[in-house]
């Protein structure tokens, strides 16, 4: 497994505020590397010092062996980025942006295929001015994959997209681990975390809070699973607590909470079954990076709408 | 990245250049604020003084020259100016309002070819609007002009070195696009005073044409004034030009800001 970037112990302040503390991690090839983290925890200051657009203030960074500080012209023709906040000539229609963006590599991918697969190829006369905020989201993940590059740095890939054109953007980005780049992903989604990313690194206030896949941090988050129904009748909580599959009873409302793991749904429903007690409204909750966020920093993961990284 | 560094040439296909100047030509179409005064002001004063019988005469106060003939070098560099102080640091300032500097700044293109596109689509500009404007005195309103070719070409590729060079300075330094217009107003104002646009420099009160002399536009409008008589310009204006090209373009180099 080649390390294709390398972060250690990047600090970076903007004034008294430290944006980022001594983060550390490593992204393999070929892998889809999540940063996950809340509005302004520092994922987008991480990012902005690896591709080398901010000075770094302490700590390592090699891109494809590269220091993106001071070999930046070697990495911009084999790395891509979408930046949050996107700016392009208001006047210039997208197929324009895009031919001009194609020019700058060497080998750039296939304009028409690109834009048929974003979905952008009608507005290829539109001015830049005239699309929609998803469209300009969909145009600059176009062009930050245009070159062909080895890495991809994505922040907030989807952000702005309708469910159609979010999924459609997941399949692309697969497609896209599948021929072997690097993807460095910013997000704040868990769903997205959850569906596209190999590993996950949570970060909270500029520290890196964990490293794992998704599934190994939310199994790491207490473990498992939570049955929720609503009883057709009240029965004493013993009656599950005695099973080996159950950790815990509560109450929410109407309906009764039971966590635990293993084979917990056949477990509750026979064992109730059994005690003529009826399960309506049966669901199966597993744990989410939400639970494992607020396990290890004791805050939620979504605070508030708005992005407003520093 | 330091202006000076991102000079050098990298592995980028050449055919970007072409592509860069493509755009920033298509974008100064479709912005024709710096073309319309570019040409649109030059043309109307012609016009407007051109079409006055008694500008047409010989004036013995003027040096036996019509005040009509006194004017062309005066509009001419007028179109220089209004080409450089408005078609230059009003895109750069609005690229990096927007963040186009800096989201090109992560490109394989140095963003300094971004700049020199821009200069070729506005020295383009340049040229055609000078070409026009003789052409319009000459046809339209029997000036004659004998000029020195060799003076002329000198003349106008120093005053518009000169001239971009501000321009690129305003770009470097504004902020926004309205800081821009601001810095480019409270210049242009003086800058056209000293070439003699109100007043002609003939009829200035010695201080002031002295003073006249050493200002870019000053040296600009005799050298060109010399140059369509058929006389190769002082050496003085034309060292004036040069120095106030190595100056501005001196100042804007150091004080670039990409973002």
């Amino acid at each position: 497994m080649t390390v294709a970037v390398e972060v250690t112990h990047l600090r970076k302040a903007y004034g008294d505020t430290v944006a980022v503390d001594d983060v550390s991690f490593g992204v393999a090839e070929a892998e889809i590397f999540g940063l996950l983290g809340p509005n302004g925890a520092g994922k987008t200051s991480t990012v902005e010092c690896v591709l080398g657009m901010r000075e770094r203030d302490g700590g390592s960074i090699r891109v494809l062996g590269h220091d993106p500080a001071r070999d930046g012209e070697t990495l911009h023709a084999v790395v891509g980025a979408q930046l949050q906040a996107s700016a392009l000539p208001a006047k210039l229609t997208a197929g324009e942006i895009v031919g001009l963006y194609s020019s700058f590599y060497r080998e750039p991918e296939d304009v028409e295929t690109l834009l048929d697969v974003l979905g952008l190829a009608a507005k290829r006369r539109a001015r830049y001015q005239a699309l929609s905020g998803g469209q300009k989201q969909r145009l600059s993940l176009l062009l930050a994959l245009i070159g062909r590059p080895r890495v991809a740095v994505l922040d907030e890939m989807t952000t702005g997209l309708d469910p159609n054109a979010r999924r459609a953007t997941w399949d692309l980005l697969e497609g896209v681990r599948a021929r072997g780049v690097t993807v460095l992903l910013v997000t704040h989604q868990m769903d997205e975390a959850e569906r596209l990313c190999d590993r996950v690194a949570l970060i909270d206030r500029g520290r890196l809070v964990a490293v794992d896949s998704p599934a190994g941090l939310a199994a790491a988050a207490g473990g498992g699973k939570r049955v929720v129904f609503e009883p057709s009748v009240a029965f004493d909580d013993a009656l599950l607590t005695a099973l080996p599959e159950v950790r815990g009873v509560e109450g929410r409302g109407p309906h009764v909470v039971v966590s635990g793991s293993g084979d917990l749904v056949n477990a509750v429903i026979l064992t109730l079954a059994a005690a003529g007690v009826a399960a309506h409204d049966v669901r199966l909750e597993t744990a989410t990076l939400d639970d494992a966020f607020v396990q290890l920093t004791g805050r939620r993961l979504r605070e508030d709408e708005e992005p407003a990284e520093p | 990245m330091s202006l000076r560094s991102s000079l050098l040439p990298r592995g980028t296909p050449p055919a970007a250049f072409r592509r860069l100047v493509g755009c920033e030509a298509r974008l100064a179409w479709r912005t024709p604020s710096g073309i319309v005064v570019g040409f649109g002001l030059p043309l109307l004063l012609l016009v407007v003084f051109g079409s006055i019988p008694k500008f047409r005469h010989p004036d013995p106060a003027l040096g036996g020259h019509t005040f009509f003939g006194v004017y062309v070098p005066v509009l001419v560099v007028l179109s220089v100016t209004a080409l450089a102080l408005w078609g230059l640091p009003q895109p750069l300032a609005a690229y990096r309002e927007q963040g186009v500097l800096r989201r090109l700044s992560i490109t394989p293109v140095p963003p300094t070819w971004v700049l020199a596109a821009q200069v070729v689509v506005d020295a383009c500009c340049v040229a055609l609007a000078v070409v026009v404007i003789l052409v319009a005195a000459v046809l339209l309103f029997d000036v004659r002009l004998s000029p020195d070719p060799l003076g002329l070409v000198l003349s106008l590729v120093l005053c518009t070195a000169a001239l971009f060079a501000l321009g690129l300075l305003i770009g470097a330094v504004a902020r926004s696009a309205a800081m821009a217009g601001a810095l480019t107003g409270a210049a242009f104002f003086p800058l056209m005073f000293f070439a003699g646009l109100w007043v002609p420099r003939e009829v200035m009160p010695t201080v002031l044409r002295e003073v006249s002399d050493y200002t870019p536009l000053g040296a600009a409008v005799e050298a060109v004034q010399s140059s369509l008589s058929g006389v190769f310009p002082p050496a003085a204006c034309l060292l004036v030009l040069a120095a106030w090209a190595a100056v501005f373009g001196y100042l804007a180099v150091r004080f670039f800001r990409w973002e």
